[in-house]
């Protein structure tokens, strides 16, 4: 047989001179015939624009307002309602909680539900009356220096500036001469806690703890189950007499020792190069990430029993890690966010987990103060794990 | 092999039996009200075309997949309630190599055994390489096995934990005719030890070797038996036409009354039908023609199947 000249076989039609878009045209053609049968890919291409969309547009700001305070009121005068009036109005600040005493107060700030704490000491009006201009402690969880720190600056000048307007009107007229040469009524004495010098290091490191094991395990895990099925694995495995949670267990395992690791090496260096204090319990924080590291394999695991392959797996951890990176306090302040979005964000375990880290790390908190994290992780790992059994097939069907 | 196993009853002389197995797949049946019977320690080939519904018969045996309706039993379990023991005693070796590319021989081997419980899995591991003729490759990635010793690897690791049934998917699909041949003289070694192999393939050399087939297409049992038995149920009668360019031959034979069959074999032409009479007319005028030979034959199972299958397309459509 000869092999075919540039004249085609016989019988055949001659090749056209061009035929170049003819040849790009059915490739064309090819490829969306292709893209329309993966509804995952397509899905992606759509929802990833309409989610950073949505997640910037609404639900991330960087100058957040109506950040949850907690007051501690040692008096309850027209002077004290007067501020904390004038408080609520700047926006930055919402009221959310109204402790006992100073250790509750110091509980809602570990536990990372308030980042203020406004402390009117007694005698506050008395000494303000006397001109004795006593002193307003607010105290800011400064972990996040982005969250905390445009309230802060604004603080002292809209609060006097309200106040004074306030005092004036109570006192009926003014006292000096209307000038601003009078000595304030009172000082607002801020207090930067866990984080005075606001070094951005000692908020992101501990952070990126998070999200580097949020990353790598739901990727590990989403390709496990998928790479089974694509190299045809599963029908061997699926003929053996092995369970489906002998299956996950097993697979699931190596990773909690590689993620082990991973934090090791992360709280190495965050201490040893960006100087990241461990304020708390160091056996508390390995065990609540080892339970992090678990609910992500679990949510990883799920994802890879839905996808039909691997890159549909990749897919999906992506679409998930995206909000979990923007709506988790990691890179924007969580307080900042509107309630739908911080909704959202509970259910995901690096919300969580970033209160855990940096309540631990930072802030000395334990278990008790961090008990209603712990319990939303644990719940979240035990839904997808639920998930993600049942939804295993034991069967080809 | 025939050690009794815990938790299963004596092993029953039919080693599947299964009554009216019917399975869908979105609306389409590709099996259908299928009934067999495998004996103890028999090979029992099953053949048909691609489609046919072999796999998916397979596959309700060893519980990968569920039937829609019908009962049966394998290994005296029932396939519907006990399909976790089923597999526990089943050798199921899928059509397309589904063990680790990417470990070696020996871990493929450990991993089969670990997960089936052999006792000392390590050295069950190494015993299989030496049986299958695998020494010196037991380091060596699964993947990167030629076809002949990826069947062989896929078919040790069946076997290593002693199965009393094995469910051969197409074994040796694209395998070459030595690695075959050796192939079926493990099979044939194994039966001889008491193992019941049920096995699927496309080759008629194969069906050949089985002690029983059955024959299955669109999702039905068209024909079952010993080769002999099936061959004489079709009631076939062939001759061969030889002396002439076989491409111009059937080109006048095609469609004649009488010729249901018809096949080109190197310079001869296969010819066939059911009804004898009908045959002898249609090919009567070659046989003054000079230089032809019109010779009787026998039919073989090939012409048996091609003819089955013709008449159920016929039937399906």
């Amino acid at each position: 047989m000869t092999p075919p000249g540039p004249e085609g076989l016989p019988g055949l039609p001659a090749p056209a001179g061009g035929g170049f878009f003819r040849r790009v045209g059915a490739m064309m053609r090819k490829e969306f015939l292709q893209l329309q049968r993966d509804r995952v890919s397509f899905a992606t291409m759509i929802l990833i624009p309409l989610l950073q969309l949505v997640l910037f547009g609404y639900a991330i700001n960087t100058t957040p307002r109506h950040l949850p305070t907690a007051v501690l009121a040692h008096e309850n005068t027209a002077l004290t309602r007067a501020i904390l009036a004038a408080l609520e109005n700047t926006g930055y600040f919402a009221l959310t909680a109204r402790p006992a005493d100073e250790a509750a107060a110091e509980a809602l700030v570990r536990a990372g539900q308030v980042l203020f704490v406004v402390e009117i000491p007694a005698g506050f009006e008395r000494a303000v009356r006397r001109g004795e201009s006593p002193a307003l402690l607010v105290a800011a969880d400064a972990t996040d220096p982005v969250a905390s720190g445009s309230a802060l600056s604004a603080l002292s000048q809209i609060v006097e500036r309200a106040v004074a307007r306030e005092r004036f009107a109570g006192e009926g007229g003014p006292q000096g001469s209307g000038t601003e040469t009078a000595p304030p009524a009172f000082v607002i004495r801020t207090h930067p806690r866990y984080n005075p010098a606001a070094v951005t290091q000692l908020n992101i490191v501990p952070g990126l703890l998070g999200t580097i094991l949020t990353m790598t395990m739901l990727i590990f895990t989403a390709l496990s189950v998928t790479r089974e099925v694509e190299r045809g694995t599963m029908e061997t495995l699926l003929a053996m007499p092995i369970r489906p949670v002998e299956i996950m267990l097993g697979k699931i395992a190596p990773y909690v020792m590689v993620g082990a690791v991973q934090a090791g090496m992360i709280l190495l260096a965050g201490w040893y190069v960006f100087g990241v204090p461990m304020v708390g319990s160091l056996a508390l924080l390995v065990a609540l990430t080892a339970l992090f590291i678990v609910a992500n394999l679990s949510i990883g695991y799920t994802f890879s029993t839905v996808a039909q392959n691997q890159l549909q797996a990749v897919q999906m951890t992506f679409m998930y890690f995206l909000p979990n990176i923007l709506l988790s306090g990691f890179m924007f302040p969580f307080a900042g966010m509107p309630r739908w979005a911080q909704w959202l964000s509970e259910t995901m375990p690096l919300t969580h987990y970033l209160r855990i880290v940096r309540g631990i790390m930072l802030k000395g908190a334990d278990a008790a103060d961090l008990a209603r994290d712990i319990a939303m992780l644990a719940a979240i790992m035990l839904v997808a794990m639920l998930i993600a059994v049942s939804r295993f097939r034991q069967t080809l069907d | 092999m025939s050690a009794a196993l815990p938790g299963l009853a004596p092993e029953p002389d039919d080693v599947i039996e299964v009554e009216g197995l019917t399975k869908a797949f979105g609306g389409r049946a590709v099996v259908r009200d299928l009934s067999m019977r495998v004996r103890r320690g028999q090979i029992y080939g099953f053949l048909g075309p691609n489609g046919s519904g072999k796999t998916t018969t397979i596959r309700m045996l060893c519980g990968l997949l569920t039937p829609d309706s019908g009962r049966g039993t394998c290994l005296g379990l029932d396939i519907l309630t006990q399909s976790r023991e089923i597999r526990r005693h089943v050798g199921y070796m899928a059509q397309r190599f589904s063990l680790y590319a990417d470990l070696t021989v020996r871990e493929n081997l450990e991993f089969v055994a670990r997960v089936y419980g052999v006792p000392q899995p390590v050295k069950a591991a190494r015993a299989a390489v030496e049986r299958l003729g695998l020494g010196g490759r037991e380091r060596q990635l699964a993947g990167s096995l030629s076809g002949g010793w990826k069947q062989r690897l896929a078919l040790g690791a069946c076997i290593l934990p002693s199965p009393r049934l094995l469910l051969l998917d197409e074994p040796t699909a694209g395998v070459d005719p030595k690695a075959r041949r050796e192939f079926w003289g493990q099979i044939h070694q194994l039966a001889a030890d008491g193992l019941t192999v049920l096995v699927s393939t496309h080759y008629m050399d194969e069906a050949e070797r089985c002690h029983a087939i059955a024959y299955i297409a669109y999702g039905e049992v068209l024909a079952q038996g010993t080769v002999a038995e099936v061959v004489a149920g079709a009631g076939l009668s062939t001759v061969t036409v030889s002396g002439a360019d076989p491409a111009a031959l059937m080109a006048e034979l095609q469609g004649r009354p009488g010729i249901e069959l018809i096949a080109p074999f190197g310079a001869s032409v296969h010819v066939g039908g059911r009804d004898r009479a009908a045959l002898e007319a249609a090919v009567a005028p070659l046989r003054a023609r000079d230089g032809l030979a019109v010779r009787p034959d026998a039919p073989t199972l090939e012409d048996v199947f091609i003819d089955l299958m013709n008449r159920s397309q016929d039937n399906f459509r």
